[in-house]
């Protein structure tokens, strides 16, 4: 089972049977809290032959756009707005002809814009990274939260190619590029390295992931209920909190130097 | 410092400074953390890369029919346009500041030339975060007034830059210019030349080139190369206003397009065109 399923599973506590199938949703709380949540997985059998391995491609990024879209409905005349967690485990998008000529940028666009939409709408958009997190898939489905949160394991990466693709496009041995990883660790694909540059909001450790127990579920929905209460507490809708943490003083200074500069020429 | 190109150039033979100032009325043209300030990658020398003063973005304020406008340009012959962390923070930044303003009720026009193979693998997760960034505030930009894309030529725009794409208000296009997440190379290696020969320029184009784009809906004019074109084209669409309801937001449309849509045979682009042209659901 993909991890994805078992922790959409695990938390949700569901099965799923709606369309399609590799997109699955279920409405739960978390400690109290109402929750939409949402993961991709593979289904052998989806229309799309290239994405059929949990990549998401065309279904799946207007499938997650329809069904963020029904909450940020749903809830329009609430004052409460219910949180979106994003379960996170995509190898990446589907690399396909058809998936380029049926505008797979478009879909992945949707996605975005959808939870955007739900971030500035004031839903607490919580994105939990249980495995892989690769590319336009990652920014799809989980980079448009105001809180990211990652299991500490081994089988966690994050990076925006796969290793293999981009030892092929980059025609670099697979250990070659570990080397420049250690140099440069955003080009590395560990949970750890990619917590330097301070855009996590917790990293959970302690957690099997790949087989999680009654306490390890609950040691995540801890962190999810926390997430959730902190992202609607703050008040900002937007992604400014990346480059306020202290990681990214130090993992982004040159984003944040661009930025100093620009605000100090903008007007003039 | 940058002359503006007369009427009549082609607009891809254009550097990326060059198309920034044809673009914006004339004598308006005013860099932003232009190249002498010298804010270049950290990231590539120690990878061996030659870094550039501009990181291969021109941030360009100025006007558009006498509107306040920004104009971000990328420069595609700069590493195939990929996007690191400054030239990815100095589009990100620079739209954040416009959405600041935006919300103070002050518009500055923001036009984006994408010309981007998508994000530079040296500097791969600060590339992701600044795109992710990027996306984040085009959503938000973009309800205050339109965000004008071009996608004109020679590098088209791929990877993150295209999601980029995707979420502008209006997408102005040449036949030069290539729309699409997966480059075509990529695809024929990860897939296989059967799956999809790079080679094959008719095919390609046939598939994400401009004029497929714009017959199939996927983006909203199909303008010559030249600077003239793309300047009245730019200039139209912010008269136009924001769209309705914006293409990354027609979820029911696309979802019903992919529904009536037979996905083993291999469907080409002509067959598309026919399928998708009047669907009625445009906006």
């Amino acid at each position: 089972m993909s991890r994805g399923r078992t922790w959409f599973e695990a938390l949700a506590g569901a099965t799923f049977d709606g369309e399609p199938a590799s997109v699955l949703c279920a409405d739960e709380s978390v400690r109290g809290e109402r929750a939409r949540f949402l993961s991709v997985v593979p289904d052998p059998e989806a229309r799309f032959p290239r994405a059929r391995s949990g990549e998401l491609g065309l279904e799946e990024g207007w499938a997650l756009a329809r069904r963020v879209r029904e909450v940020v409905a749903a809830d329009d005349d609430r004052g409460d707005r219910r949180a979106l967690i994003a379960i996170v485990d995509v190898p990446g998008q589907p690399y396909g002809y058809r998936e380029e000529l049926l505008g797979l940028h478009l879909a992945l666009a949707a996605a975005v814009d959808a939870y955007a939409t739900a971030r500035i709408a004031g839903h607490p958009v919580v994105a939990l990274v249980v495995g892989q997190a690769i590319s336009g898939a990652f920014l799809a489905h989980g980079m448009q939260a105001n809180r990211i949160l990652a299991l500490d394991d081994s089988g966690v990466a994050v990076q925006v190619m796969s290793k293999r693709s981009t030892a092929r496009v980059t025609r670099r041995s697979v250990e070659e590029l570990d080397e420049i990883a250690r140099e440069v660790p955003a080009t590395a694909y560990d949970v750890t390295s990619f917590a330097r540059l301070g855009a996590l909001h917790r990293l959970i450790e302690g957690v099997n992931a790949e087989e999680p127990d009654a306490e390890d579920v609950e040691m995540v929905r801890d962190a999810l209920a926390e997430a959730i209460s902190s992202a609607g507490h703050d008040g900002s809708t937007d992604l400014s909190g990346r480059l306020a943490s202290p990681e990214a003083r130090q993992g982004r200074d040159a984003s944040l130097r661009v930025r100093e500069r620009l605000a100090e020429e903008w007007s003039r | 410092m940058t002359a503006p190109a007369p009427t009549g150039t082609k607009f891809t033979e254009l550097s990326a400074r060059e198309r920034a100032a044809a673009l914006l009325d004339p004598g308006t043209f005013r860099e932003l953390i232009g190249p002498f300030e010298r804010l270049e990658s950290p990231h590539l020398e120690p990878q061996g890369v030659v870094p550039a003063s501009d990181d291969g973005v021109v941030v360009a304020r100025g006007q558009l029919d006498g509107e306040e406008a920004v104009v971000l340009a990328v420069e595609g012959l700069f590493q195939g346009g990929g996007i690191g962390e400054v030239s990815g923070a100095k589009i990100a930044g620079t739209l954040e500041l416009a959405l600041r303003d935006a919300e103070r009720g002050r518009t500055v026009r923001p036009v984006l030339l994408l010309e981007s193979g998508g994000i530079r693998l040296q500097e791969a997760n600060l590339g992701l975060l600044a795109v992710a960034e990027i996306h984040a505030a085009i959503v938000a930009l973009r309800s205050h007034l339109p965000v004008v894309g071009v996608v004109a030529g020679m590098v088209g725009c791929f990877g993150g830059v295209a999601i980029a794409g995707g979420l502008c208000s209006y997408v102005i296009m040449t036949r030069e210019g290539r729309l699409g997440l997966n480059g075509p190379q990529v695809i024929e290696q990860e897939a296989g030349v059967a799956e999809l020969d790079s080679e094959d320029r008719r095919l390609v184009w046939e598939t994400i080139g401009g004029e497929q784009r714009v017959a199939t809906g996927m983006v909203d004019a199909l303008v010559e190369d030249e600077v003239g074109a793309i300047a009245g084209a730019v200039r139209t669409a912010f008269d136009a206003g924001p769209p309705v309801v914006h293409r990354s937001s027609q979820v029911e449309r696309y979802e019903a397009r992919l529904a009536g849509m037979d996905t083993l045979d291999q469907l080409d682009g002509p067959a598309l065109r026919a399928l998708w042209r009047d669907d009625g659901g445009g906006r």
